[in-house]
């Protein structure tokens, strides 16, 4: 009845899982009693469950990313413990088949559920905005991939309880990762939550790849678009030509250990360097889906607090796209030691290596967009100095690695940790703290706290040295990753510095929770009433905050690049002719990304189960409910020339003619 | 609790050519590129710094977003770094091949590693013994692994020694190394392999001629054979093992793992002996 589920599913004898999942469950219980007990319930389907604002779904994504970011880090800092403590002959606190699903889930959330999210929120808040029109191309498309992202992310946490998680690292080489060697569903929640979350950032990729290439607004050629909207372009198509290869590979496993192929077997003529070479295919164009649109938050972030334009635009443009290109050529320098011969080997650690040219090009492009500005301290520019600084060294010990011969001795190692810590935390999360400090005052109409907000950088800046630098040393000192325990006593007082260096990342973290909390509480002190609270240059920064929900009454007309900077410098000098409002047409909420999202939860936690009848009837309820939605009778509502009058628009955005 | 210095073990305390060749090429590229990026990291907090809106100094340049020779600058500045070091990674990727032979007029030593759940199995195909967790080699001889897996991916790791190469099932790498003085010095697994893989330790034993010459005798003189039942017996999981070691060896064993990967009746009764789903493991 139930295929493989039993109450032994639970952990009863292990008293950390259960008392997180205790305390995750309370949590829920608790916040769900506040939001029926005020009332909320309404406002939060009718605004945000069904909403299908590309704006709300940015809020919601970058939500679901901070909630998750706090899973990871707990995996993160349990790790830290165990390994300043299990020296020489210790064991610690966490017996192997334990650490083991630590550090699978940790590597699999902070990149899958955190970074994602954290991006693609951005991107999908700001993109329209910048573009200077009403929404994505595809509005209630992008609900259904964030909610499925949503199902991927509760099967990840419901393995927290039920059953057990991947004991595999967070790409699950076979033949570790086939049904031999891991008979239990830690593989299966696995492969069937990235597999839902998969088609999610695909259906992502597509919606925001078409509207930057189909639905700019008037005047804004590709050679005035913003840089941030280069980056997005450039990851989404990655997102697009990458993710692909990542259902195709989790495919060929499921087959593998649902219906026994053998792919990746080790018997009957699998082949497990196939999935390393594929996983790896699309693994290191997702670093890049990453750090793209990061660098274009840093690109408007340095330059709007310059108060100039960014330096060498058609430089930034050129080395974000031969960055796009290059990165589908490097993906062999993941394993330089699986011994392919030296020409392979080389071939592969000079294209790596070619890739750090456009990005020390962009270096310098900031270092120049700095120069003869007029620099004014926000949170956001503390985020870009630190991201600048951490990402350089970064970038040099990511050449380091790209030598063969180097990579010979540093791969797999601590030093390899470090590395990848020091670009995407130094990247990605600065990143996305810079472009959550900086855009926050458009989303919600009140700016962040500054004094949280810097305290907070502060902690992840020391607490990432802290915590990274030992490991550096510890890689060189010839120290592997994954250790539940090591045996030589000299790593000890670096893992100790690195625990440190965790807790003050923790406190970073607690930071940032107070910084946004004591901001809600103090909104009325932190008001924005401009809609322009840092000077901007770009097309969000022309409507008001927040914007209503069809973004701008009247589309704005782009005469060159830093469109709100050139019409801000024109009003003053001339008097732009008003334009008149016309009735607009904006798409209904639905609940069809919500529905899907519940069946596909059911689905998948069904198939990881073997409970068959439930997965045929999610897959039903699937189709069922995505027919009924093709049969909706009309998907738009008309907003009214009174309705665009009565509500405040933009500068862009004068009254209608009486 | 010992302090260790970075400096004092590991890849920056090489045991032998290949390491110390790789030691060199990682500390030439570290200082090549400290070159660029020290006074970049500089000029950033001196920009940031001298162009606050607060200084009254500072000359503002509000429009300023091109200037050709500059654009030159900034792209031959990493292009240059780069073909340089490029330069040096593919002529190291060909000079330290694993796979290369070393040139030596010392006879090489072969060695077939396998990896299993979880130890490290050697085994002296011409000298016809074989050890655990333990690797002796005379030091300055040239030697010639041959690896393989018995169950999922290892990678055969002796950092002092330099490279690092994967031992995969049903397939066979190679490695070339040589240690250049006697003496003892850590090896481990860097690829995860599972719950006992914190232990897939060995050490290697760098001796002298004579020194070899005796270890050979005394481990023929203590028996033990690696056969096909002992091979089953050892391939079965089990985790920090001491080191042991096999008088004799039945030939071709390596060899069939190798060709056919492990048998599918070991991987089987490795399922359902130990890696079981939710099997309690005492904490030890």
């Amino acid at each position: 009845m139930l295929g493989k589920l039993t109450w032994d599913a639970i952990p009863w004898d292990q008293p950390i899982p259960l008392a997180a999942a205790a305390s995750v469950i309370v949590t829920i219980v608790v916040v769900v009693a506040i939001i029926v007990a005020k009332g909320w319930l309404p406002t939060l389907w009718n605004e945000w469950i069904t909403s299908v604002d590309h704006k709300r779904i940015g809020v919601m994504y970058f939500i679901l990313g901070l909630v998750m970011l706090l899973r990871g880090f707990t995996d993160a800092i349990m790790m830290r413990s165990q390994q300043a403590i299990a020296a020489a002959g210790a064991q610690g606190y966490l017996p192997p088949e334990h650490f083991d699903q630590i550090f699978s889930a940790h590597g699999t959330i902070m990149i899958f559920f955190v970074a994602m999210p954290f991006m693609i929120g951005l991107m999908n808040f700001v993109v329209p905005l910048q573009l200077g029109i009403r929404d994505v191309a595809f509005p209630v498309l992008n609900s259904v991939g964030f909610w499925i992202t949503a199902a991927g992310v509760l099967l990840v946490n419901i393995s927290l309880v039920v059953g057990e998680f991947a004991k595999t690292g967070w790409l699950a080489y076979p033949p570790l990762s086939e049904l031999a060697y891991s008979p239990g569903v830690g593989v299966d929640y696995y492969l069937w939550s990235l597999q839902i979350s998969g088609v999610g950032t695909l259906l992502t990729g597509i919606n925001l790849t078409t509207t930057i290439l189909k639905m700019r607004a008037p005047g804004m050629s590709y050679s005035r678009m913003p840089i941030f909207c280069w980056t997005a372009l450039a990851a989404n198509l990655l997102i697009i030509a990458a993710f692909p290869i990542l259902t195709g590979t989790f495919a060929m496993l499921l087959l593998d250990r649902y219906l026994g192929f053998h792919f990746f077997t080790n018997e009957l003529g699998g082949n497990a360097m196939m999935y390393i070479n594929l996983i790896w295919a699309w693994g290191h164009p997702e670093v890049y889906i990453l750090i793209l649109p990061a660098f274009g938050i840093f690109s408007e972030v340095i330059s709007t607090f310059s108060g100039k334009p960014l330096f060498g635009r058609r430089s930034m443009i050129v080395a974000t796209m031969a960055i796009c290109m290059l990165s589908f050529l490097v993906w062999l320098h993941h394993f330089f030691t699986m011994g392919a011969g030296a020409n392979v080997n080389g071939f592969f650690g000079v294209m790596t290596m070619i890739i750090a040219v456009p990005t020390g090009v962009k270096v310098f492009n900031w270092l120049f967009t700095l120069y003869g500005g007029s620099i004014r301290f926000g949170v956001p520019v503390y985020w870009a100095i630190g991201f600048m600084i951490t990402f350089i060294i970064g970038g040099m010990t990511g050449v380091m690695l790209a030598a063969p011969p180097t990579d010979f001795v540093l791969h797999n190692s601590l030093f390899l940790v470090a590395h990848f810590h020091n670009v995407i935390i130094g990247g990605v999360v600065f990143g996305a703290f810079a472009g959550y400090n900086y855009w926050f005052p458009k989303a919600f109409g009140f700016t962040l706290h500054e004094g949280l907000g810097k305290a907070s950088f502060w902690c992840w800046f020391v607490g990432f040295y802290l915590a990274f630098m030992p490991l550096y040393a510890l890689g060189l000192m010839g120290a592997t990753r994954r250790m539940q325990h090591y045996a030589d006593p000299g790593w000890q007082p670096l893992m100790l510095v690195a625990f440190a260096g965790s807790v003050v990342i923790l406190a970073g973290i607690v930071l940032t929770i107070a910084q946004l909390v004591v901001s809600i509480r103090s909104r009325e002190n932190l008001r924005d009433a401009t809609g322009d609270p840092w000077s901007g240059r770009t097309l969000e920064w022309s409507t008001t905050s927040p914007p209503p929900p069809w973004n701008f009454a009247v589309l704005p007309q782009v005469e060159g690049s830093d469109a709100y900077w050139e019409m801000k410098k024109r009003s003053t000098t001339q008097r732009v002719a008003e334009p008149r409002l016309q009735p607009i047409e904006m798409p209904k909420n639905t609940p069809i990304g919500f529905v899907i999202a519940f069946f596909a939860t059911v689905t998948g936690f069904a198939l990881v189960w073997h409970i068959w009848w439930m997965a045929i009837l999610g897959l039903i309820g699937l189709f069922g409910a995505v027919l009924i939605h093709g049969w909706r009778v009309s998907g738009e509502v008309e907003v009214s020339i009174e309705v665009l009058a009565a509500v405040a628009g933009g500068p862009t955005a004068p009254g209608a003619e009486p | 609790m010992k302090l260790a210095w970075p400096w004092q073990s590991g890849v920056l305390d090489p045991h032998g050519p290949i390491g110390a060749a790789e030691r060199t090429i990682l500390l030439d590229s570290t200082a090549i590129m400290l070159a660029v990026i020290v006074p970049v990291i500089i000029l950033t907090l001196v920009f940031a710094w001298w162009f606050r809106s607060g200084n009254p100094k500072a000359t503002r340049l509000p429009d300023w977003s091109y200037s050709g020779p500059i654009e030159v600058i900034v792209w031959s500045i990493p292009t240059l770094t780069i073909g340089f070091l490029g330069g040096i990674a593919w002529l190291g990727s060909h000079d330290l091949d694993p796979r290369a032979a070393l040139s030596s007029d010392v006879p090489p030593v072969q060695v077939q590693v396998v990896a299993m759940d979880w130890k490290w199995l050697f085994i002296y195909p011409d000298l016809h013994v074989a050890s655990v967790n333990r690797l002796v080699v005379p030091a300055g001889a040239p030697i010639s692994f041959e690896l393989t897996s018995a169950s999922v991916m290892n990678s055969f790791f002796a950092p002092q020694l330099g490279s690092m190469i994967y031992a995969m099932p049903g397939m066979a790498t190679r490695l070339n190394l040589l240690v250049d003085r006697p003496g003892t010095t850590p090896g481990l697994s860097a690829q995860f392999s599972g719950d006992g893989f914190s232990d897939m330790r060995f050490d290697v034993v760098a001796v002298d001629r004579q020194g070899f010459e005796d270890w050979l005798r005394t481990t023929r003189s203590a028996g033990g054979k690696l056969d096909d039942q002992s091979y089953r017996q050892l391939v079965r999981p089990s985790a920090a093992v001491a080191p042991m070691s096999f008088g004799d060896v039945t030939p071709g064993l390596f060899e069939r793992l190798a060709m056919t990967g492990p048998p599918a009746f070991e991987t089987a009764e490795a399922a359902a002996s130990q890696r079981v789903c939710f099997a309690p493991r005492a904490r030890n």
